[in-house]
């Protein structure tokens, strides 16, 4: 096993999970009220851009995720005044902000840098990792937790933290009642819109944070599209979990895990081509199994009774 | 000086577009009050409790609370000035528990948590003290429709309602839920709150209501004591005329049985079947009723005859085709109609106007349909004319099916169903929520598919609806018919038995 899992495999496979995570909380905490994002990728991407413009104007790591946090903030604007006061389709708004956002951030990297395809230079400032003594010599979790960045430490932190202001607060109860039946928990005195709103921004801030983790937390460079289809596993990852996020938290430990397997797959000789899809296979095959399981509760009368 | 009264409608005026509503309507309830609301389908009584609860406000006249004039601009602002609705269609969060049902929107805190021990603690001493039973932890979406009443009262309580507004709050409830919501009534009234309610049924607001105020065509037409007023008194202000609550029928003359069905079976989410090896008939000119507290099983067997659910086992055979398990298209080009028991989910739909939802169902074929596309001219025509017949009270043929009044969207469900002329018609709760003149009505049209040799299942929750109307009477227990006999051999008392588990004493 410990052939097979070496410290650095985990220490990327951990490294992997972040930004996934960070976006799938983002869209628990939107499905939660109701609002349907799958507009994470394009959130992610803007937040990775503005990163690496902060922080190259700046010289400070802290500087570009302060950016990144805000850009994505102002483009999640977006989708929360489209599919709240303008009543627009989410699905709809999402697509053109996914496209928006690749389109923008290819265009701005142009005008901004005079560059196409990648942007790195030797001002920006990567995001630091910390290092924890004697972590490295636990096999395994150990070294996968040996050298992170803080918002890898943060994110697994904010999945606690969101679990319980879903579960344990009043905003929480409010948001999920919110998104299933906005009707009552308008007589009941919640501003259905404020509260979809700011869960959208909340939302953004997340997906800002990811996307720093993806420009500043490794390599210290922007590549167009970098996001990769990041954003859309975190989609899945939202389904898997039902909107849990433990649930969606385990389901992002195993999208990465399967990741860094590929990469080691890739190690042994297999073609990259092959290993590359392997977190799309694994995320089919989750969602094939999820589908089933959930069909077979359904039976009976249960889904109809209103 | 007399205190003043708890609740207070001055000239109340409400005018939808052209329509007029509520016309300078004058309203009184005293605290420690039950008063109800009745009038005819369309007279503008869900209307006058909408604007005394700010869902609405009204286009004239005043609104005074304890003497106070008050100006709702929401809801919110009446639940803030201690009212309390409890709508028909329930506002509920299915997914959530009880308690978490209750506090919505007002939770106790302990820091920055909902104090659970707290929220259950209250939730528990509600319903104690008013005597409404029902588990604080329980998931909502799991109880039944009596249940989720006294959670939607208990939401009121919690916000320390004073006066209670209950739209037809018996119209879906079980002769038993009726009696405990009474109950419950009873006791809130003893502690001084005020109740207003509105409801069709001429005896519950004699046995329960201190006084009745009776609306027709958007005016008050009578307000009387119950103690010093009759039903046909009552009657005779909401209709204007005299109305023979009595049914008058024929007798059957049954031929070749239409509805055949034999040994069907539901299969449950639990080990016990829904619905357990059905057999009965239903011959052309008969009524045939079927009686049962709600939950027996009546949904899943009507569901099963009608091909919105595939039976697991047994067969149904409609005018002698069989169609087990075939779809709902299947069903009615066989010779089926069928009016649901849902009027709002199944029965119509609401964002489409009246002319689509009366063509539905009828929309593939001659006149309304000619070569593929719809003929427009024609559907309109059918709608004008199923208006008229149907005296449903509507703006236009092209208004919206969400705009009606509850009992003239069931009307036009009906007209759809009766105009579909099919050898057999399942009739589920045929006359919920509509008023006494269209009771008459629609009571009359199923004696008139009767006479003229069509199979009518009449599936009702009202057990002087069943006796008036059947030829035979089948008794729904448990997911079995556990009793299959003539009127004659019927009484009350004898289904009320059966309807109980309990073998009728022969
Ligand atoms: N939102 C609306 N838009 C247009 N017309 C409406 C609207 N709501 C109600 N109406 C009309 O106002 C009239 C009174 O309706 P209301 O719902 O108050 O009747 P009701 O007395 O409650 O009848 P029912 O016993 O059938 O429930 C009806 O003619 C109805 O069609
Ligand atoms: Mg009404």
């Amino acid at each position: 096993m410990s052939d097979f899992l070496t410290p650095f495999l985990m220490q990327s496979a951990v490294q992997a999970i972040t930004p996934i995570l960070l976006a799938a909380l983002a869209g628990a905490l939107c499905g939660a009220v109701g609002v349907f994002n799958m507009a994470m990728e394009g959130q992610m991407l803007i937040g990775a851009f503005a990163a690496i413009c902060g922080s190259y104007a700046s010289h400070s790591a802290g500087v570009g995720v302060g950016v990144a946090i805000a850009a994505s903030v102002a483009f999640s604007l977006i989708l929360a005044y489209g599919a709240t006061v303008f009543r627009g389709d989410a699905v709809v708004i999402c697509i053109g902000m996914n496209l928006l956002a690749s389109g923008l951030t290819a265009y701005l990297l142009r005008a901004l840098f005079n560059v196409s395809g990648t942007f790195s230079d030797p001002a920006i400032a990567g995001l630091s990792r910390i290092r924890i003594p004697l972590m490295p010599s636990i096999p395994i979790l150990g070294w996968g937790l040996a050298r992170q960045t803080a918002i890898t430490w943060g994110a697994w932190a904010l999945v606690i933290v969101v679990a319980l202001v879903l579960f344990k607060t009043p905003v929480g109860l409010r948001m999920r009642g919110v998104g299933e039946r906005p009707d009552a928990a308008e007589t009941l005195g919640v501003d259905v819109n404020r509260y979809r709103i700011v869960t959208v921004l909340v939302s953004g801030a997340l997906c800002g944070l990811a996307g720093a983790q993806l420009s500043l937390g490794a390599v210290n460079v922007f590549a167009e599209d970098m996001t990769a289809g990041r954003g859309w596993i975190a989609v899945v990852a939202v389904m898997l979990g039902r909107g849990h996020p433990l649930y969606c938290a385990a389901a992002c430990a195993l999208f990465g895990f399967a990741d860094a397997v590929g990469l080691r797959l890739q190690g042994l000789g297999l073609p990259n081509q092959l290993t590359d899809i392997a977190p799309y296979v694994v995320t089919l095959a989750a969602l094939a199994i999820s589908h089933r399981a959930r069909n077979s509760n359904a039976l009976g009368k249960a889904d109809r009774d209103v | 000086m007399a205190p003043a009264p708890e609740l207070e409608a001055i000239g109340v005026v409400k005018r939808y577009g052209a329509l007029l509503a509520n016309d300078h309507i004058d309203l009184t309830v005293e605290s420690g009050e039950i008063l109800a609301v009745m009038g005819e389908n369309g007279a503008g009584k869900s209307t006058l409790m909408s604007l005394l609860y700010g869902l609405q406000r009204p286009d004239e006249g005043r609104i005074l609370l304890r003497g106070a004039e008050v100006r709702f601009s929401s809801a919110l602002d009446a639940i803030a000035a201690g009212m309390g609705m409890v709508h028909q269609a329930f506002k509920l969060f299915d997914s959530l528990t009880v308690w978490e049902n209750v506090v919505f929107g007002a939770e106790p805190r302990r820091g920055p948590f909902i104090d659970r021990r707290a929220a259950r603690a209250q939730v528990e001493s509600l319903t104690e003290a008013h005597g409404l039973r029902v588990d604080p932890d329980a998931i909502v979406g799991a109880l039944s429709v009596g249940v989720r009443q006294r959670i939607e009262i208990l939401k009121a309580l919690y916000r320390r309602a004073r006066v209670l507004i209950l739209d037809e709050p018996t119209a879906v409830l079980t002769p038993q839920e009726r009696d405990g919501l009474f109950a419950v009534m009873r006791r809130l009234a003893g502690e001084g709150r005020t109740i207003l309610f509105v409801t069709h049924k001429l005896h519950e607001a004699m046995a329960i209501a201190d006084r009745v105020t009776v609306l027709r065509d958007a005016r008050v037409v009578a307000r009387m004591r119950t103690s010093q007023t009759t039903q046909s008194e009552i009657v005779r202000a909401m209709t204007g005329r005299n109305v023979d609550l009595q049914i008058s029928r024929g007798v059957a003359a049954a031929g070749a049985p239409l509805l055949e069905v034999e040994g069907l079976t539901v299969a449950g989410a639990g080990a016990k079947p829904l619905v357990e090896g059905a057999s009965f008939q239903v011959r052309a000119g008969e009524i045939v009723g079927l009686a049962g507290v709600a939950g027996n099983g009546q949904t899943e067997l009507v569901e099963a005859l009608t091909g919105l659910r595939v039976p697991d086992k047994g067969a149904v055979r409609v005018a002698g085709a069989t169609l087990t398990a075939r779809d709902v298209a299947a069903h009615r080009h066989a010779g089926l109609a069928y009016i649901p028991e849902d009027r709002v989910a199944v029965g119509a739909a609401l964002g489409a106007d009246a002319t689509d939802n009366l063509a539905m169902g009828f929309h593939r074929a001659a006149p309304l349909s000619h070569r593929g596309l719809l003929n427009v001219a024609a559907m309109v025509k059918r709608a004008r004319e199923l208006i008229a017949k149907f005296n449903v009270k509507i703006a236009s043929e092209r208004a919206l099916a969400g705009s009606l009044s509850g009992g003239n969207l069931q009307k036009m469900v009906v007209a759809r169903e009766l105009s579909h002329e099919a050898p057999v018609l399942i009739a589920e709760q045929p006359t919920r929520g509509v008023d006494i003149g269209a009771i008459e009505f629609i009571h009359g049209q199923l004696i008139a598919e009767r006479d003229i040799g069509r199979a009518v299942l009449l599936v009702s929750a009202e057990l002087t609806e069943i006796l008036g109307l059947s030829d035979r009477i089948l008794v729904m227990y448990e997911g079995r018919i556990v009793a299959d006999m003539a009127r004659s051999q019927a009484s009350e008392e004898k289904l009320g038995l059966l309807m109980a588990g309990r073998t009728a004493a022969s």
